[in-house]
This record gives C-alpha cells, structure tokens and sequence, in this order.
C-alpha cells in the first residue's frame, strides 16, 4: 500500500512537474513573439526618439516650408501661393539688407568670438594662479541668461546712461559728448557685435581649452628638443591637433551667432531704420507683430540655405581628416 | 429725453466697491472707490441676459504696467461672480503674446471665451465673434454715446457705426509731457498749437539745455505715435478711404521736412530710442518735452523719491499741437476691446460680465487709479472728478476722442497693424531726419513698403 501510495505520489509529483514544465513552455503568443523580434524592439527603442523628432523638430520645420509657401496671415488660415513669397521678399531691400546686416554680423562676430576666445583658452591652459576660478569666472557671460545681458548692454549703449560715455566724458575726459552707439547704422552694427563677442567668448574658449589639454605634453617636449620655437609649437603641434574640435566650436558658434535673435531683439530691435535688422528678427517681426505669416515664415526658410551651407563649408573644410593626419590615413 | 442722475459715494460703496477685497488694494483704491461720482448716467434699462446655468467663463487680457490696472480689474471680477454666482477665470499675458494668443484662439475655437485684444483685432476675427450690439447700444445710451475711436474699432468696418463686434474698454494714449519751469525759460506759458512756433518752442528749449526728446527708433509705441502725429498734424495719412497707400503726398513731404528741421533740436540718440527712453530721459531731466502715456508722471508722482516728486510737481500733460488738424488732437490710441467668441458655450454670462464691467460701479474706480494710463472710450466719464483733481492728467480723458487710427484713412485690417509693427513711417521720418534720404526718397520708399502689405 505503502508503496503504492509512494508510487501515486511519485507520479503525481511527476505529473504536477511536467505540468509546471509544460506551464512554462506554454506556446509563444503573438506578445511573446514581437518582442522577441529584434528589429522590432530596435524600433520600439528608437520610437520616444524619433517621436520627439518628429513633434518637436520635423513637423514645427515642415509647417514653417508650408506657411512659407501659402498666404496665412495670424487672422487667416492661407492659400498655397507657390514662391510667390519668396519673390515677394527676395525682391524687399529690407530683406536685401537684412541678409547682409546677418552675414556681417556672423563673420564679424565669429571672428571676434574666435580671436579672442583662442587667446583665452591659450592663457588658461597655462600654470596660473587660481587656475579653477578663472575659468569659471570665464564662463559667466555664457551663463547669464542672454536677455539679461542684453538690457546689460542697451544700457551700456544708451545715449544718455551709458557708463562707457560717463567714464570718457566725466571720469577721463576724453570727450566732450556722449557717444551715440547705436542711433548710426555702422556704430549700432559694431555695437551689436562686440555684445556678441563678448557672449560668445567663453564657448569658444572653454571647447577649445578642453581640446588644448587632451594633445600629449610629450609632442610639446619632442618639439623643445628639436629646438622648435614657440610659434612653431603653435603652428604644427597645436593648430593641427586642435583642428577637430575647433571645426565643431566654429560650426556650432556660425549657427548659433547666425541665428542669434534675443540680442538684437533686445538692443535695437533692428533699428535704426533697419540698419541692425538681422533675418531672425526681420521674420518675427513680418509674421507676428506684422501678421504676415507666410511672408514670416519665408524670411525664416530662407535662412536654412545659409545655415546648410555653413556647416557643410565647416566639416567639409575643416573637418576632413587629410588635413589633419595626411592623405595616406584618409 | 433721457434722465441723467449722477452716482453718489454712498451709492458706489452700497453697489459693493467698498467690500471687495479692499485689503489687497493699494492704498489709493479706497480713494478711488468712490471717484466714479459725477459720471453723468442716462436712465436706460441695461438688456437682461439670462445668464446659463453653470455658467464659469474664462478671460484674457493684456498685463499691466501699472499695479491698480490688475488690481482693481480683479476685484471688479470678484465682484461679478459674487453677485451672480458665475466663476470667471481671469488671466493676464504679456502684451506680445496677446495677439499670437487671439489668433489661436480665435482659429482653433478653442480657449478663452473673452479676450481682451488689440485695435485692430475685432475686425480681424469678426466672424469669430459674438454680436455685442444690445451691450454697445446699451452702453453707450446710458454714458453719454462712444468716443469715435471706440466706435471706430469696436464696431464693424462698413456697418456705419452700428453693429459692434466688441467692446472697448480704453486706450493708451500719448500727448505732450513737458516740464512747466523750462518750457516758461523758453518764453512758453502754454505748449503751442501752431507747428512753426511749436518748431520755434523746440529750438528755445534746446538753446537753454533742456531739448526735447521724441523717439525715432524701433520703439513699437513712442516711435509710431511721434510717426502719426508728425504726419496727421501736415495734413498727410497713410492709407486712403479706398485702402489705398496714401504716403507719397505734398502733406506728407512737408512733414518730413518738419521732421528734418526738429531733429537737431532733439537730445542727441533718439534713433536708438525704444519705448521707455524718453520715460528715462525726462526722469533724469535730460530732456524737457516728449510724447508719452501717463507713465512718467505717473511714476514721478508716485515714487518715494521726493527728487523725482519735485519733478512731478513741474511736469504737466497736455494734448500735442493740433497743427493742420481741426477740432481733434493729431493722435491716436492704442485700443484694448473685450471680444466674445462664437465658441463661448455661455455667452449671455459673458456679455453681462462686460457689461457689468464697464459700468460706473466698477469702471470709474479702475478708470480713476489707473490715472490716466487707460483713456476712457465712453463720454460720460470724462465727467469723473478724478479729472478735476488732478487737472495735469486732463489730457487723457480726450484719448478717444479722436478720428485718427492705424492707417487712417483706410479701412481697419490687420494690414494697419502691418504699418506700425514694420516701422515703416518712424523708419521714413528717421532717414529724413538723419540725412540719410531726402524726403522725396524716404516717402517713396516707404510707400512701396507699405504697398507690400496694403496689396491692390
């Protein structure tokens, strides 16, 4: 009996086993399957990406391509009128002029931004006394939101407040008369881009600093022995290794000084009579305080060429490795 | 003939000013409570609207720049919703916001169900809008009739005046502000009429180192309104009855060569003005005549600063010279009209709330302590004591009472919005003034410019 019983146990173990076993092998479902599916769990993993892409960044880009091709005013849904806008503004001087206020301001600004922002980057990288402060000092115009700083500089500007005028006139008088920043197109266009550069040196300094301390101090040393002399150094250690990441600074600094709105904004809102008016701020003002959305949005479409192109000039110049390590390691 | 019976203090406190709130109002407010006495009321029944059951609304509106603005409007919000029960969700925005917020509301059909919008913005959405025409009728029955520049924008283009898509609730407006002391130096008791002596008071004013200041930048505001006086007191406008532009025109030339013959008399700068320099410039007595909004007396007036008191104590406002203009000041007002939308779904508790809101009770203390910011749009409240009190912010009960407007003479689009928003008349009269066209050229230019927009 006993065995019996131990025998029914035994097998109702093994049946309550296989049971389990089988539980556990149950068939894939449909659920099952799709998962196990690799190309469909690659999608599933870009999917939040590319859903972000596309709300954020494809369809605010492809409704700016369809306003810039229809009649839409803020009022009123538009027609599709083809490139009519895009004749339309191509034929404005305002537009003419903005087009080449925003050239001159990216070349002017970026120039400066770089000059100077090299040089810093260069002293920094020296052994200096508080080093660590420094650069963080370094960093504050980046970090001061930029339309705080740019009622910093109106106010530096202004004809009748300007500390800069102050301490010419009353402090070292060395004028007789409060300088008139921004009320001429060449003075305002000047004014404009020293604020720029002086926002956009601590980018500039602080990317290339990174990229000064990551070339070998043994390439420096090798040059000393071989008698090179600092300019040299500079000349063949430094600009080559740096050409990478400086590539990627100019490219990035182009695209943020080109479609730079807040200072300008800010400063002069693109007077006087249009002198400092820059494309980004040209577009704002035509589509929303002037409700001409199209017309807007055509300004704003037309800076995409430019944009393409300057980056395309920055990697494909700048960034191609023969120029860097030679055409053997292309 | 209609009765006319005045509020009385007593009447304003029973109606609930006095309980509402009152704590959280400025000190003022508690004076101002009672300042809507003497608004001159016609015996009219106001239109009965039953307001829906359940009714809540939401209401946008311009932010303010000064504190009793929102203050008061709040408390007279409180106030309607503690007499009918309906909850209204207020919400200010800030001015450039309100009109990308209007055209979204207004073409999804969806949001607020009152927005307090700009000028132009009625005709613009009209047939988005809910016919205000039994509030308007009623209101103006009742306070004395409308100013012309509230029947100008808040009714529909075309209907003669008649049919109102909106309710304006004010106007900001800019005369003349000048320090009383220096325009006497000069040999000015008053500010004159004539623009040749006008001219003349300018070039005195600069003579004794107190020059004027007007703004000739991209100052949305004090460049646009010192453009349109510039023109309306020639005789010269923008845009004909046709929708025409207008600008190239012997009127117009001669305005600009005005404007050549005052700049030098001007503090140096003022191309790179924005909308609060000169409000900078005259505090810190740099200049001795502008064109602005009550702001800087205001702030003058109000500040702890008894420096800035004393300067208070020698500004005076005045309607800018008249010039070529007959029986109305050369300027004109930046509008805010309350519009309901047809997507409201209780639109009778939305028109009683305007109403209610433009009525002596609750308007004339709002009117009062905003102390001129707001120009009224309704006659009769140009009768308020508040005006007689301090006689130096008179100027601004006249705000409305003005023809003039965003690309007069032309019909109101969004088109006249389009000219001030591109700078296109403070760009022409800057280049003239400045050397860097002739009149001839600026006014050409300009008129291709505004052709752009006032297509054919």
């Amino acid at each position: 009996m006993l065995a019996e019983a131990g025998n029914a146990m035994d097998a109702t173990t093994a049946q309550t086993a296989v049971l389990t076993w089988r539980l556990e092998r149950r068939p894939d479902n449909w659920v099952t399957r799709l998962f196990d599916n690799k190309k469909f769990l690659i999608g599933l993993c870009l999917a939040p990406a590319i859903g972000l892409l596309v709300v954020f960044l494809t369809y605010p880009l492809g409704l700016g391509f369809w306003l810039a091709l229809t009649d839409s005013t803020i009022g009123q849904r538009g027609h599709f009128v083809g490139l009519a806008n895009f004749i339309s503004v191509f034929n404005d001087p305002v537009f003419q002029l903005s087009v080449f206020n925003t050239i001159f301001y990216t070349a002017a600004a970026t120039v400066g931004k770089f000059a100077l922002g090299l040089w810093l980057a260069l002293l920094l990288n020296h052994h200096l006394p508080f080093k660590s402060f420094l650069r963080a000092i370094v960093l504050l115009p980046w970090i001061v939101p930029t339309v705080l700083s740019a009622i910093v500089w109106w106010w530096m500007y202004s004809p009748q407040f300007s500390i800069i005028s102050y301490i010419l006139v009353n402090v070292l008088h060395l004028r007789s008369t409060y300088i008139n920043f921004l009320g001429s197109a060449w003075p305002a266009r000047w004014s404009l881009v020293a604020a720029n550069v002086w926002r956009g040196i601590p980018f500039v300094a602080i990317i290339t600093l990174a990229g000064l301390q990551t070339i070998p101090p043994s390439l420096y040393e090798a040059a000393l022995l071989d008698g090179a002399s600092p300019w040299q150094r500079f000349r063949f250690i430094t600009v080559p290794l740096l050409l990478p990441i400086l590539s990627v600074a100019l490219t990035l600094s182009t695209l943020f000084t080109f479609s730079d709105f807040q200072l300008v904004y800010a400063i002069t809102d693109g007077g006087p009579f249009n002198t400092t008016q820059i494309m980004a701020t040209l577009a704002y003002q035509v589509a929303i305080p002037g409700s001409e959305l199209g017309q807007g949005a055509a300004i704003a479409v037309a800076m995409i060429p430019f944009l393409v192109a300057l980056t395309a000039i920055n990697y494909f110049g700048l960034a191609r490795r023969k120029w860097q390590q030679g055409p053997a390691n292309e | 003939m209609q009765k006319m019976d005045h509020l009385t203090r007593r009447q304003s406190l029973i109606l609930g000013a006095g309980a509402l709130g009152m704590a959280t109002l400025p000190r003022r407010g508690a004076l101002a409570a009672t300042m809507e006495a003497g608004v001159p009321v016609a015996d009219v029944k106001p239109p009965s609207f039953a307001i829906e059951k359940g009714a809540t609304l939401r209401v946008l509106r311009p932010a303010k720049f000064i504190a009793p603005d929102e203050t008061w409007f709040r408390a007279n919000t409180k106030k309607f919703t503690e007499q009918t029960g309906v909850h209204v969700e207020l919400d200010f925005i800030s001015w450039e916001q309100l009109r990308p917020q209007t055209a979204v509301t207004a073409n999804t059909g969806a949001g607020p169900d009152i927005i307090v919008g700009w000028s132009a913005d009625p005709q613009i959405y009209a047939s988005k809008l809910v016919d205000l025409t039994d509030v308007g009728d009623y209101l103006g029955a009742k306070y004395g009739g409308w100013f012309d520049l509230a029947t100008l924008y808040g009714t529909k283009w075309g209907s003669g005046g008649k049919q109102w898509i909106a309710i304006p609730l004010g106007g900001g407006t800019g005369p003349s502000v000048y320090r009383i002391s220096w325009v006497k130096e000069a040999g000015y008791d008053k500010i004159p009429n004539d623009l040749n002596e006008f001219l003349t008071l300018c070039q005195k004013l600069k003579k004794i180192g107190h020059p004027c200041g007007f703004a000739l930048g991209h100052a949305v505001g004090d460049a646009n309104g010192f453009a349109n006086w510039l023109m309306w007191s020639h005789g010269a406008y923008a845009i004909d009855e046709q929708g025409k532009v207008a600008i190239d025109s012997p009127e117009m030339i001669n305005a600009l060569n005005y404007c050549k013959e005052m700049y030098p008399t001007m503090i140096a700068g003022t191309t790179s003005w924005n909308d609060a320099s000169n409000n900078q410039a005259f505090a810190a007595g740099e200049i001795g005549l502008t064109f602005n909004g009550v702001s800087i007396y205001y702030v003058l007036k109000n500040s702890k600063d008894k420096r800035l008191n004393t300067i208070a104590a020698d500004t005076n406002n005045v309607l800018p010279p008249y010039g070529v203009s007959k029986g109305h000041p050369p300027m004109s007002a930046l509008v805010i009209n309350a519009m309901l939308f047809q997507h409201s779904k209780f639109p009778n508790a939305a028109k009683d709330y305007i109403r209610f809101m433009m009525e002596a009770p609750q308007y004339g203390p709002w009117l009062a302590d905003c102390y001129g910011y707001w120009s009224n749009p309704l006659k009769a409240y140009s009768e308020m004591t508040i005006w007689d009190k301090d006689p130096k912010i008179a100027a601004y009960k006249e705000g409305m009472n003005t023809p003039y407007y965003d690309g007069y003479k032309g019909p109101i689009s969004a088109n006249s919005s389009a000219l001030a928003a591109n700078y296109i008349l403070v760009d022409m009269f800057a280049k003239v003034a400045t050397g860097n066209a002739s009149a001839k050229e600026a006014a050409s230019f300009a008129a291709k410019q505004a052709e752009r927009y006032y297509k054919a």
